[in-house]
């Protein structure tokens, strides 16, 4: 059997089933999106995005994942700089630590939060101790984005941890042998090189976050929704899936140019990138 | 010495924030009553009740049957997909790697919905996907992990695996024995890495499951979402825990087996 024959052989499965299951439902959606009731096809579905209710749905969305996606910039940085610098070579622990709440149920974990947050919930008891005044967020947009990112934050930790490991110390001892002082090597070294790793984080915070249905659902008490929850409900509530395929297919296209964008910024070695 | 003090109370903080949803399920498991406030006791019904509530245990073993039989697939699939993609030539290998892409970046919602429509038209056709089941599910599942194992499995194969293959050709073994005895040994922790990302991820999925289950069928996560309105049963709490801690022994084991084997 030539080799070439064999090759497609072994790679027959996959290619049946990414035909069968990613490009085949992609295509329906495309389907359905242009097309009414009668199958004839409207831009109408599409265009609806662009309505003010859909796009308030779109636009919130798009705050509250951005929001925190840059809140968990800003928490992950100094977490993935104390474990690079740590020389236990304890790698793995790393991994583990953020990967184990992910073995228990999601939504429970976001669920729980509210426990905490609640008018008489556990933080409000211990600031009622402490004498100090009590929060208000159940059902706001900040529980939303607690919610984003407590449940998005490792996604963040470690890809940023990833390109900081791959900084040598040789390069940080470099900068600081001709002069750099160790906010300059912060600002001229590490933060640059780290750059494909965030991008790969924001990616992987942003997209997820943006198009949630379950914490806006329970952090937001049914009284937000976002895009996630819109499509949701065309597809699961009203039926309407011409409707509801359209407005995929939009937020589908925003994704993919969203990436193409940051694209451009990651590793040229990127099968390296995973977590 | 205070820089220390900083790092350790920033560190304390995020692990805290990362756990203390954790430490509440874990309150909540062993609280007499079904407030998920207050505290009313400590008791352990929760825990006597969870196998005797027919909807636990039904979505217990779908997510667990689900979870590994469709890691135990996709391995399979995606490990013969990422020998098959490294050996292509790179125009074909960069379509492979796009669409490998699209489930990993797109949102879960679409893949979910697309899925969905999917199945439904298919099932005009083929009677097999007629009603959305736990079939689908498992389907939906194989789908968005396949691409995790080839992530993990092709930057193993990159390495010296190809050499290796081609000597152990030159030496007689078959292509089989030679894939069997040296490319697969070499590749294997890429192969069980993701394996347990595959066994993650399905796990934790809600979304797409919630469009693709059939009537009747639930996992964990689509139990609790279905529960969020007039709130919890507590056993889905003593059911977490015990879970929690199962996996956590296992990588304790597991951690603590490797590192004894790697005294360097």
């Amino acid at each position: 059997m030539n080799s070439k024959l064999r090759n497609k052989l072994v790679a027959a499965p996959y290619s049946i089933w990414m035909t069968g299951f990613i490009i085949i439902p992609l295509i329906f959606v495309v389907y359905y999106g242009l097309t009414n009731d009668a199958n004839a096809f409207t831009l109408d579905n599409v265009i609806s995005f662009f309505n003010p209710i859909h796009l308030k749905s779109f636009m919130q969305a798009f705050k509250l994942a951005f929001i925190s996606t840059l809140i968990c910039i800003v928490l992950a940085f100094p977490i993935a700089l104390i474990f690079r610098n740590s020389k236990t070579k304890k790698s793995s622990f790393v991994v583990y630590v953020f990967i184990l709440p992910m073995w228990m149920n999601g939504l429970l974990r976001i669920y729980a939060w509210l426990t905490l947050i609640e008018k008489k919930g556990v933080i409000n008891l211990l600031l009622t101790a402490l004498g100090l005044p009590n929060i208000n967020i159940v059902n706001t947009e900040t529980a939303i984005i607690l919610g984003m990112v407590y449940d998005f934050l490792p996604f963040m930790i470690l890809p940023l941890y990833n390109a900081l490991m791959k900084i040598k110390d040789d390069t940080l001892n470099g900068a600081r042998d001709l002069g750099a002082n160790e906010l300059q090597v912060f600002t001229r070294v590490i933060f640059p090189l780290s750059i494909p790793g965030m991008v790969s984080g924001i990616t992987m915070v942003f997209i997820p976050a943006l198009t949630t249905v379950a914490i806006s659902y329970m952090l937001g008490g049914g009284l937000f929704l976002l895009i996630g929850n819109v499509i949701e409900q065309e597809f699961l509530t009203t039926a309407n899936w011409h409707l509801g395929s359209g407005l995929s297919l939009v937020l589908i296209i925003f994704i993919f140019i969203v990436m193409g964008i940051t694209n451009k910024f990651t590793d040229k070695d990127e099968e390296n990138n995973l977590i | 010495m205070l820089r220390k003090i900083l790092k350790n109370t920033y560190l304390s903080l995020i692990l805290l924030f990362t756990y203390v949803p954790i430490l509440v399920m874990v309150v909540l498991s062993f609280n007499a009553s079904k407030s998920r406030v207050n505290f009313t006791g400590f008791s352990l019904k929760w825990y006597q009740q969870m196998f005797s509530d027919r909807n636990i245990v039904s979505a217990l073993q779908n997510t667990i049957a689900i979870a590994l039989l469709s890691s135990i697939i996709a391995v399979i699939i995606g490990t013969m997909a990422a020998v098959a993609i490294s050996n292509m030539s790179r125009r074909k290998r960069t379509i492979y790697m796009s669409i490998t892409n699209i489930p990993m970046l797109n949102a879960d919602v679409a893949t979910g919905i697309s899925l969905m429509l999917c199945f439904i038209i298919l099932g005009k056709a083929i009677p097999f996907f007629s009603t959305l089941s736990f079939w689908t599910v498992l389907i939906t599942h194989i789908t968005f992990n396949i691409p995790y194992v080839i992530l993990s499995v092709l930057p193993k194969l990159r390495g010296a695996s190809q050499l290796e293959y081609q000597a152990a050709r030159d030496l007689g073994a078959t292509s089989s024995q030679a894939f069997f005895k040296v490319v697969l040994p070499e590749i294997m922790p890429g192969v069980v890495s993701g394996f347990m990302l595959a066994v993650t991820m399905s796990l934790d999925d809600f979304i797409i499951t919630h469009f693709t289950r059939g009537a009747g069928i639930n996992t964990i996560s689509t139990l609790v979402y279905a529960q969020v309105k007039r709130g919890l049963n507590p056993s889905l709490y003593a059911l977490s825990t015990l879970m929690f801690v199962i996996v956590l022994i296992i990588l304790l084991v597991t951690n603590f087996v490797s590192n004894r084997d790697e005294v360097d």
